[in-house]
């Protein structure tokens, strides 16, 4: 078993920071979207939702800001960088070893370095979740937060209710992701090995 | 052409000989000047009346001082004519309500002593009037906190000036008007003390201090009407009129921020026997606005049902080979 560094400090706490109030987000905005005039133990009462979706939202934009300057300052964010060569046949190389190749006792395509944080199926989820659908949802987020500050109509629908439904989208698709990626965290050395690293920051590898 | 040498006679005929005459009209809001306007057959009649009550400022002739005196009107007795002529009484004379002693000038003063028509003294017990439901009403405004003041004055006229009343809800094509216009009613006296202080004796009432607990509120009091919260809602009627006692007065957020909206039943409830079936619950509130929890995309909520089920499926798939693959 080697262990490398890979998740320094900042990374882990932002990382945990950022995994809570997506978790607070999801239960405050499916209470919200989904509440009724019966009480339903699953949701949380609009009010308090309304309270505790913003308040975590605010955290997450700032967290997120956090998140951006530090990968330009850190240079981290050489990891998320889509190697334009053999894109598509990596995501495939990488896609058949999680759907076969792992069953078949195949060595790992991609295996982690220093310089390789990410196969490319995760450089690739990771770019979308954290590069497009966050500032679409923090920007439509923004937009209901401050109802005022969005287009009233737009050809003639609801510049609200677009609003809603682009942030309700990335909601959800942002949530799918949250669910795989934790699955997928359980796909190192041992089921517990990848959660250990985002604590201690040491990657645990047997590959080496 | 006529209607100037009709006007000149008019005005020969009745307001000279009576020594009074009223500051020039705003032309703005003058049916006679405007086109577009309701043409009343009792305009003429209308004007002795209009020529003082219709601005701010009359002039008439004193005949002790002998010459022309110019007053202001007390402003509770001023009514703009442009808001007549759109009101839904504009077809009326003036004299159908007030009596024709008033052509008189000065008027007598036992008119102030007038006996005044109520809704229902007109609209109660007609068919032509049957859809309006004015008897209802007319027991929902008994049952409301307001009733309690109609010792004190408090009528139906003091919601709805008989001059420049006029439904709004029915055949909206701006709701955001209507709620404006609808919630004006309300501040006309909360909002304005000397207005409240006629009828009631208690404190001043901060309107925007008292709701300070409602998120959004700006974006509340311009998108809902203050009777969504402060009525009890009568589904046999489309306006509810029975206005509950303020601790009674909807606090939940979930009673329109639902599947169940409550403003399906009041603020969108003309609009929604016309329901939009575009996959929308609640479609109609999208017309003019959007409700958190009320508007709910049945086809989305299938979508992302079906995407979710299919993520979970393929990882207790993908589980079930991991554990197959460890036994071996």
């Amino acid at each position: 078993m080697s262990y490398i560094y890979l998740y320094p400090k900042w990374i882990r706490l932002w990382h945990l920071l950022n995994g809570l109030l997506f978790i607070i987000l999801i239960i405050t905005g499916l209470s919200m979207q989904y509440t009724n005039k019966e009480d339903n133990i699953f949701l949380v009462g609009f009010a308090r939702a309304v309270k505790w979706h913003n308040i975590a939202a605010i955290l997450l934009t700032i967290n997120y800001i956090v998140f951006v300057t530090g990968n330009v300052i850190t240079k981290n964010f050489r990891f998320y960088k889509i190697e334009r060569k053999n894109f598509l046949s990596d995501l495939i190389s990488q896609f058949l070893y999680y759907s076969r190749g792992m069953f078949r006792g195949e060595k790992h395509p991609f295996p982690v370095t220093e310089n390789r944080k990410f196969n490319p199926l995760q450089k690739f989820t990771y770019f979308m979740a954290m590069y497009v659908a966050m500032p679409l949802l923090i920007i439509s987020g923004i937009g209901l937060m401050f109802p005022e500050i969005t287009v009233n109509r737009f050809f003639d629908v609801s510049g609200l209710i677009l609003t809603d439904l682009l942030h309700v989208i990335m909601g959800f698709l942002l949530s799918v992701f949250m669910l795989i990626h934790i699955y997928t965290c359980t796909l190192g050395s041992t089921p517990g090995s990848l959660f250990r690293s985002m604590l201690s920051g040491y990657h645990e590898s047997d590959e080496h | 052409m006529t209607l100037t040498v009709y006007r000149f006679c008019l005005v020969v005929f009745f307001l000279l000989p009576s020594g009074i005459s009223g500051s020039e009209p705003d032309h703005e809001t003058d049916p006679a000047k405007d086109s577009s306007l309701y043409q009343s057959p009792f305009f003429e009649d209308n004007e002795r009346c209009f020529k003082c009550h219709g601005q701010n400022t009359y002039s008439y002739t004193n005949e002790n001082l002998g010459r022309e005196v110019k007053a202001i009107m007390f402003s509770e007795r001023v009514i703009p004519r442009g808001k007549f002529y759109e009101s839904n009484h504009k077809s009326f004379s003036c004299t159908d309500c007030h009596s024709s002693d008033y052509t008189k000038f000065p008027h007598p003063g036992e008119l102030r002593m007038e006996q005044m028509y109520n809704c229902i003294d007109c609209h109660g017990n007609d068919e032509k009037f049957a859809k309006f439901h004015f008897e209802e009403i007319e027991k929902e405004y008994q049952e409301s906190v307001h009733y309690q003041y109609e010792e004190v004055g408090f009528s139906c006229w003091k919601c709805h000036d008989p001059h420049t009343y006029k439904i709004s809800i029915r055949n909206s094509s701006n709701l955001k008007e209507t709620i404006l216009y609808d919630n004006n009613i309300c501040l006309n006296c909360h909002a304005d003390y000397s207005h409240f202080q006629l009828l009631s004796d208690k404190k001043e009432i901060n309107i925007v201090a008292k709701h300070d607990w409602l998120p959004n509120q700006e974006s509340h009091f311009k998108s809902v009407r203050c009777i969504e919260c402060h009525t009890k809602v009568n589904d046999s009627i489309l306006v509810a009129h029975r206005v509950k006692p303020v601790e009674y007065a909807v606090k939940g957020c979930n009673e329109c921020h639902s599947q169940n909206s409550l403003l399906m039943s009041s603020l969108y409830k003309f609009q929604s026997r016309e329901q939009r079936a575009d996959g929308f619950l609640n479609g109609v509130i999208l017309n003019q606005s959007y409700v958190i929890g009320a508007n709910r995309n049945e086809y989305l909520n299938l979508i992302g049902l079906l995407i979710f089920l299919a993520v979970a499926g393929v990882i207790v798939i993908h589980i079930s080979f991991r554990i197959i693959k460890k036994r071996k």
